[in-house]
């Protein structure tokens, strides 16, 4: 599934009741007793906690790659090139080509540890800008209403009408050409806005449901008859409410952007050299599958277990937080 | 309903325009040269580009540009890529491909997801059931453009030749389908998962029917309302979503076309394209929408 | 002390002979193991039922009432409800041993049941007619025309207006009073020997449930019906059945005939019951709740499990379990203070 529209729409259909009928009462425990729960719940899943330590460690390898080998991705040396996997090298540190070397002759290893920076920082900062933008514009929908909610919503269709691939695949290929060779900083933002300007609608109808839930609430009411200003209302009352879709759509959406991410720069049309990127290695290997069939191994398993990771976390805490599941 | 559907239509047009805008402005209303590169590596000879220009009509204003564009496209007239070859026939040759792969797709989903699916969620915690959830995991972790390199790596495919017959499509469906299956699996467990305890499946248990018909018929029935809906509105995605399988296995749909229109920016291709898959889109949206009420009685369509 | 002979209650039906009633559910017992325990839900229930007759089973939720009659059904959710001892004898063979396929005929045809909420217990996505004519199709053979003419027959039965029309509506498009009639209707199609009604007024407003009630008696009388009544509802039973089983965390506590039971409870939970119904000629003054809560059946209270809540709780009641006896051959209770119950004035 590369299409992260699937992956929201996944967890939408989870969080959300599926069936518009039978309206479910709004939930009415304490945030906190629903967290508790759930912590107590994940803590004993496997799925949970093998997820939450391999996005650790991705993170760690994004943040640090130096921690997991000393060789440059991008130091390259004809010489070597196509070199199979050194699998004596596993255990010494240091010493390159664990992975083999690829064309070029650079280290296989040493550039699917670094591929993970890419992946973390587009797939993280797109799902931050959807949540902040989306969460803006839910509340201004579920908040205001009327007007303001039907422009908005009609606003977001359009977005939500481009098919996710076909919409970045346009976006992207107008304002970084297929030919062209923006700088890495260039060419890493101008995914991330992509992906922030069609993912965010999906965001902005989580927080709009969680506000009109929330404004349903009897407590709600009583805080607003007391003059409470909406100010406080959305951080008191809302922001809670939206925080649990919002977390499980969100660790969905992201193993689906890193997917997303890998298939644009496979295509060329998304982030290329200088940047370090599993799709773009996957993109290379797919031409040497017969000479170097680990050039394309490593890296695929790298995104396919960086994508389950994140998937798995966000289906683990999507069941914690719904008891009717379990 | 029918007022209901009557009031979606209209919503759905100022959706279909601004998404075409939206697309027709990135493409060809942006700044910039549009026949850069287009003689090698020479500038275009100003004779050319006044034709060029001229003949797309790229003076105009821009909203005028825009307007004569849905004009043309309300009448089927596609206009023509920029060596001059009529952008109708190239849709008219690759729509039918990818509506087959599709298609493919789809029924591949429906009856391997729907299977795997009440197998699993009759016997939850089985092996079954949990080698299953692993098999979804994976197709779900990897993407498409993986799975279909080393397919067709593996079992040594060769492209698939231009008229696309159906049973060369049948591999390539599975794998456009594959993210698509395994989530159409998991819907299925879970709906049937919840819906087995449901009042009625023991009351059908109560009536003395068969366990084949309780399951079949009364569980089934229930459980498949949202998992159609999901098929359907798959099937609208995946048209568009196919550009890289159809890439990998050199398959001549909108796709294939599409991708080699970005690449060469023939700008009139691109547009084109979008405008029928948004509308194929809007449209799947919305019957999906009235099918729901057909499957779920107790929807009411204000 | 009196002079009434004590003896325990006979078991009826021994393996091998049955004493020849229609349905007789002989010492079921019945778990529920979950993730916090074993929950002990029927712990040796017995009582039986004869055509032409109605047996109200009386008891709080939580009670066993309605897993005994899922467990006659054989609807029971198995995980987590298991039957760990007792025999469920349909006409002298026992429900619990015999083949799948033969048991699966008895429903509907034999056994027939009415449950409490209509609308979650008909399929939403099918028709009314679809649903009743099925029973037809699938169990009689009969075509789908002929299915849907005795289907509109069993709706004009049950006092359905313009039932043919009904047919093609949806469950939800019924009033809860009318939902409740297709229900009965449904359960009626097979012509069953017993109907078992669980609860199958709570959902509904006062007015229908009496029309409920009186249509459940008048068919049980026309078709020579036995039926099992199941409610939490002393007000209801009273005009309907003939013989009444009071159940408490599992056990019956008292089984009586009717009138016997209303004018002279011997079981102070029974008592209790009884003085907690708001009564006309003491109006204005504070109803007599049942103080407490009932069990939690993963820790039922030692002795006899009402003890913490009864008035006349003594030492011997945390004790010692209270075994059912027979009092004046006709009635029994399981309480230590029985006798003192029955002979007072």
């Amino acid at each position: 599934m590369s299409s992260p529209e699937v992956a929201t729409a996944t967890a939408e259909a989870a969080v959300a009741p599926v069936t518009p009928a039978p309206a479910e009462p709004p939930r009415k425990d304490k945030p906190r007793s629903l967290w508790t729960d759930a912590w107590y719940e994940l803590r004993r899943k496997p799925l949970f906690v093998i997820s939450a330590i391999m996005i650790t460690i991705f993170v760690l390898m994004a943040a640090f790659p130096w921690l997991f080998t000393s060789v440059s991705p991008t130091e390259a040396d004809l010489n070597r090139s196509l070199t199979p996997p050194d699998f004596g090298a596993w255990f010494q540190f240091g010493k390159g080509g664990q992975f083999g070397y690829d064309l070029q002759g650079a280290d296989v290893y040493a550039r699917t540890i670094y591929g993970a920076r890419a992946s973390i920082v587009v797939g993280l900062s797109a799902v931050i800008g959807n949540m902040l933008l989306g969460g803006f514009f839910g509340i201004l929908s579920g908040y205001l209403g009327g007007w303001t909610d039907a422009l908005l919503a009609r606003f977001g269709d359009i977005f939500l009408g481009l098919p996710f691939v076909l919409g970045a695949l346009v976006i992207l290929s107008t304002f970084a050409p297929v030919q062209s060779s923006p700088s890495a900083f260039r060419i890493t933002s101008l995914v991330i806005v992509t992906f922030i300007t069609l993912g965010w609608p999906s965001f902005a109808r989580i927080m709009r449901a969680a506000v009109l839930s929330t404004k349903q609430l009897d407590f709600v009411h009583a805080a607003q008859a007391l003059g409470a200003r909406p100010g406080r209302i959305i951080l008191r009352h809302v922001l809670p409410n939206a925080v649990a879709p919002m977390v499980v759509v969100g660790t969905i959406t992201l193993g689906a952007y890193i997917g997303a991410e890998a298939t644009l720069s496979f295509l060329g049309v998304g982030l290329r050299e200088p940047v370090v990127s599993w799709g773009i290695m996957i993109g290379e290997a797919r031409q040497l599958m017969e000479a170097a069939p680990y050039m394309m191994a490593f890296p695929a398993a790298f995104l396919a277990i960086a994508v389950l990771s994140f998937v798995m976390l966000g289906d683990a805490v999507r069941d914690a937080l719904d008891p009717k599941l379990r | 309903m029918g007022r209901y559907a009557l009031r979606r239509l209209l919503q759905a047009i100022p959706v279909f325009i601004g998404t075409t805008f939206l697309i027709w402005f990135l493409v060809w209303g942006l700044p910039g040269d549009p026949f850069a590169g287009r003689c090698g590596e020479k500038q275009c000879p100003a004779a050319y580009v006044n034709y060029m220009t001229e003949k797309f009509g790229l003076d105009d204003p821009l909203p005028v540009q825009y307007l004569n564009y849905l004009k043309n496209l309300a009448t089927g007239n596609f206009g023509q890529t920029f060596n001059g070859i009529e952008i109708g026939e190239l849709l008219a040759q690759a729509f039918p491909i990818s509506i087959k792969l599709a298609l493919v797709a789809v029924a591949a989903e429906a009856l391997i997801g729907i299977t795997a699916g009440v197998l699993t969620g009759l016997r939850r915690g089985s092996f079954l059931d949990n080698l299953v959830l692993v098999s979804t995991l994976v197709l779900i972790a990897l993407p498409i453009f993986v799975i279909g390199i080393v397919a067709r790596y593996a079992f040594g495919l060769a492209s698939v030749s231009p008229e696309a017959p159906w049973h060369e499509l049948i591999i390539p469906g599975l794998i456009l389908g594959s993210g698509s299956l395994a989530y159409i699996t998991r819907l299925t467990r879970v709906n049937i998962v919840e819906n087995r305890r449901a009042d009625y499946v023991r009351t059908a248990v109560a009536k003395g029917l068969s366990p084949g018909r309780v399951t079949g018929v009364h569980l089934l029935r229930n459980s498949m309302i949202p998992v159609v809906t999901w098929l359907g509105l798959d099937l609208g995605a995946l048209m568009g979503g196919a550009i890289v399988t159809e890439g990998i296995f050199n398959i001549r749909g909108i796709g294939g076309l599409l991708f080699g229109a970005i690449s060469r920016r023939e700008s009139g291709i691109v547009v084109s394209i979008v405008a029928i898959l948004v509308l194929v889109y809007l449209i799947v949206n919305l019957l999906v929408d009235l099918l729901y009420g057909v499957l779920d009685p107790r929807i009411r369509y204000e | 002390m009196s002079d009434i002979k004590v003896k325990t209650a006979p078991v009826l039906g021994v393996d091998g002979r049955s004493a020849g009633h229609l349905l007789e559910i002989d010492n079921l017992h019945v778990e529920f193991r979950t993730r916090d325990g074993i929950a002990k839900v029927i712990n040796g229930v017995s009582y039986h039922v004869d055509a032409g007759e109605t047996l109200a089973v009386l008891g709080e939720s939580g009670s066993g009432k309605s897993v005994t009659a899922q467990t006659i059904m054989g609807i029971l959710d198995t995980p987590p409800g298991f039957v760990t001892d007792g025999a469920i004898r349909f006409r002298g063979k026992d429900l619990l041993t015999m083949g799948k396929d033969e048991r699966r005929l008895v429903r509907g045809e034999g056994i027939a049941m009415v449950f409490q909420d209509a609308l979650s217990a008909l399929n939403p996505v099918f028709t009314v007619g679809f649903q009743i004519a099925e029973l037809f199709r699938k169990r009689r053979g009969m075509s789908r025309a002929d299915g849907y003419k005795r289907a509109a027959e069993l709706l004009d039965l049950v006092k359905i207006p313009a039932a043919s029309a009904r047919l093609r509506d949806f469950p939800h498009q019924f009033s809860g009073g009318m939902r409740q009639r297709v229900m009965i209707a449904m359960a009626l199609a097979l012509d069953p020997e017993v109907l078992i009604a669980d609860e199958p007024t709570t959902a509904l407003d006062v007015t229908v449930q009496a029309q409920i009630m009186d249509l459940l008696a008048e068919i049980r009388r026309d078709r020579n019906m036995g039926m099992i009544l199941i409610t939490h509802d002393l007000g209801v039973v009273a005009d309907v059945a003939d013989r009444i089983a009071v159940m408490y965390a599992g056990r019956i506590v008292e089984q009586a005939d009717v009138h016997a039971l209303y004018g002279k409870p011997c079981h102070p939970y029974t008592l209790a019951l009884l003085d907690s119904l708001p009564r006309l000629d003491l109006k204005g003054q504070e109803l007599n709740t049942i103080k407490g809560l009932p069990p939690n059946l993963l820790r039922i209270p030692s002795g006899c499990a009402f003890h913490p809540r009864c008035r006349m709780a003594r030492d011997i009641c945390s004790a010692e379990r209270p075994a059912l006896v027979e009092l004046g051959g006709v009635r029994s209770s399981a309480c230590h203070f029985a006798e003192e119950l029955y002979g007072r004035e």
